[in-house]
């Protein structure tokens, strides 16, 4: 199964996906997917770099389907670190759940 | 109401400025993960699903409306809008930034607040009644004591490394709301016969995993002896707590395992020890505490308030919203008020920084500027004259904040769960949104009566499932959302661990699984006055289990 390198952003908290080029953004669709478990090992060592560099912390490799371009990760966790909470928020209406 | 003396400001003052220069240390990659962990944790900053998440101590519960706007400010400025209010009377953030935590802290120093001791291995936030200090079948107000424990617990050298954390929970009245039975340890503040102020301790309980109710270990420890004792508590656990496993490091495991007749002997043994020492309280120390405490001064006024009466026979919702949200008071004239954070269909606990200003505002000026924090994620004005109490609502209503459900099946406990939490292993909130549109319509509700549904995301039981008279906890079947129903359980004096009715349902069926335990007790029960509760306990599982799983 692909795999994509996710960790949270130190400074902000944020959920980030690591891109093939060792970016990390927002946006899993732009996530590096990685087809096999030497790429997968390799981009894991890669980000354990940030870590120690401060840039990210909690580093995981998830599986995903990644299919037309859109990346989905298949544990349900993980698919609302990616897309948010499923509940809306009463408070602000621009905090759209998802359907999970 | 209690202000934090000079000590307490000095402290932390001083720990906003070293908790800063080791964000500022963090940032710069100067300091690791690891060094850095228990630093933020020690500070109430965690790392969750999404973001870090700050939680704030909120002392026994009580707040200034100074206090609430700063926290609705904090939510505004530094957050997503909003603030969630949790089973432990404290509020999290689920959306700040690492960089603002010590502009955050700062805030909350401004207005006596932080964040000491909401996590770890120490004594956590002492809770209480949050209608301590005013309701009518309350001996005394437990919050001073609550406090003593307060500064006595904070930074406590000898117990910051205890096996594991450790909660207090203080209640005035013999009918239990602040569930003192599922604390590590409860306190019940009693008279004894010459009128003397004491404490029943009982010592044991919690939820999570293996959940035990509180047994009791000196049912009237006078007043002058409790930190004493409660110190003598604390040495035998630290002794004799369990550090090999996480999981049997509570206080109740080691009550389980020693048994209670040898722990009261060895608790007994210490407090010799140390009676009549350094601990002892003097009387003039718990006067000077209790002053901070003391009642505001209520203008005298009838019984029955004629406007008051008026209001309601003119209006029904309002009248809906005086039976069901208001709780008898000391003083004649006077009643305490809850409003509800659990609007139909919504998040539990979950308040706008607007909504906060807005309680703030009511509480200054009807609500002797005094707020609470129940346990069961409401706020609370614990004094509020009769004749106030539709002004107060008119203003509750236009902010969503009238919705009449105390105690009701809507007023649902759900923990963040899934949607938010690194640990958990299914969604609460969505579950309780679903469960609340369901059994929302206000005659359905209060036909049914009092009946409490509680749900947690995972067996650490953040939102007390266990005690529920309805509880639901999630698990994770193979990476699907599996939900276990109990039934009977029950956090006040009558406490008790509810029972698993069998097995688990999926997340599109567990609405329909609480709609028949609901439709079968409203079929059973021998009279509309025959509380869920009660039914439950005269008929036992067997009924419900027949109407969810078939003979
Ligand atoms: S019960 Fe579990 S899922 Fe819910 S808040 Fe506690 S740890 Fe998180």
């Amino acid at each position: 199964m692909p795999q994509i390198v996710t960790a949270n952003s130190l400074i902000e908290g944020d959920v980030v996906f690591r891109t093939a080029d060792g970016g990390w953004v927002r946006d899993i669709d732009a996530a590096g997917v990685l087809a096999d478990k030497a790429a997968a090992e390799a981009a894991h060592a890669a980000a354990l770099q940030d870590v120690k560099a401060a840039k990210v912390v909690d580093v995981a490799l998830i599986d995903v389907t990644a299919e037309a371009g859109k990346v989905v990760p298949v544990k349900l966790r993980e698919r609302i670190r990616a897309f948010g909470p499923t509940v809306k928020s009463d408070h602000r209406a621009d905090l759209k759940p998802f359907t999970a | 109401m209690y202000r934090y003396d000079e000590f307490d400001a000095a402290f932390v003052h001083e720990r906003v400025a070293q908790f800063s220069d080791q964000v500022v240390r963090r940032v710069a990659g100067d300091m690791t993960e690891e060094e850095f962990r228990p630093h933020r944790l020690m500070n109430g900053l965690y790392l969750q699903l999404h973001a870090y998440m700050l939680r704030v101590a909120i002392p026994y519960g009580t707040l200034s409306s100074r206090q609430l706007r700063k926290l609705g400010r904090i939510a505004r400025v530094y957050d997503k809008g909003f603030g969630h209010f949790t089973t432990r009377q404290n509020i999290q953030y689920n959306w700040p930034a690492l960089k603002d935590i010590p502009a955050i802290l700062g805030e909350l120093a401004e207005v006596e607040m932080h964040a000491i001791q909401t996590s770890g291995n120490c004594i956590r936030n002492v809770t209480a009644d949050h209608f301590a200090g005013a309701a009518r079948d309350e001996v005394a107000d437990p919050r001073p004591y609550a406090e003593i424990l307060r500064q006595w617990s904070s930074i406590h050298p000898e117990f910051s490394f205890l096996p594991r954390k450790f909660k207090i929970a203080v209640t005035g009245a013999a009918h239990d709301r602040a569930a003192i039975r599922v604390h590590d340890i409860g306190l019940e503040v009693r008279r004894n016969e010459a009128g003397e102020i004491g404490f029943r301790v009982l010592v044991g309980g919690g939820q999570g995993r293996t959940p035990m109710l509180a047994r009791e270990v000196n049912a009237f420890v006078p007043e002058k002896d409790l930190l004493a004792y409660i110190d003598a508590i604390m040495r035998v656990y630290n002794l004799y707590g369990r550090r090999d496993n996480k999981y049997k490091a509570r206080i109740k495991i080691l009550v389980h395992e020693t048994g209670l007749d040898e722990l009261k002997r060895q608790i007994e043994a210490e407090f010799e020890a140390i009676k009549d020492g350094v601990l002892t309280l003097p009387a003039d120390e718990v006067e000077r505490i209790e002053a901070y405490f003391a009642p505001p001064v209520f203008p005298e006024r009838p019984a029955a308030s004629a406007s008051f009466e008026a209001a309601r026979a003119a209006d029904r919702e309002f009248d809906r919203f005086a039976r069901v949200n208001l709780h008898p008071h000391k003083t004649p004239g006077y009643t305490s008020l809850t409003i509800s954070l659990k609007p139909i269909g919504g998040i539990p606990g979950d308040a706008s920084a607007d909504q906060m200003d807005v309680v703030a505002d009511l509480a200054e000026r009807y609500a002797f500027d005094e707020i609470r924090v129940s346990h069961e994620q409401n706020l609370v004005f614990p004094h509020v004259a009769l004749d106030d109490v539709h002004a107060v609502w008119s203003v509750l209503k236009e902010h969503g904040l009238a919705t009449a459900n105390a105690g009701l099946v809507t007023d649902i406990i759900a923990c963040p769960g899934l949607d938010y939490c690194a640990l958990a292993n299914a969604r609460s909130i969505p579950v309780a949104s679903r469960i609340s549109e369901r059994l929302g319509d206000p005659d359905r509700q209060e036909a049914i009566g009092p009946l409490s549904i509680k749900i947690s995301g995972c067996i650490n039981a953040c939102g007390h499932h266990h005690v529920g008279h309805i509880g639901i906890l999630g698990v994770d079947k193979k990476g699907v959302e599996v939900y276990q129903l109990t039934l009977g359980g029950s956090p006040d004096e009558t406490a008790a661990i509810g029972e698993i009715v069998g097995p688990g349902f999926d997340s599109d069926q567990i609405v329909d699984a609480v709609e028949t335990v609901v439709d079968t007790y409203l079929k059973l029960r021998s009279s509309p006055d025959e509380t869920f509760l009660a039914a439950y306990r005269r008929v036992g599982e067997a009924p419900f289990k027949e109407a969810l799983y078939g003979a």
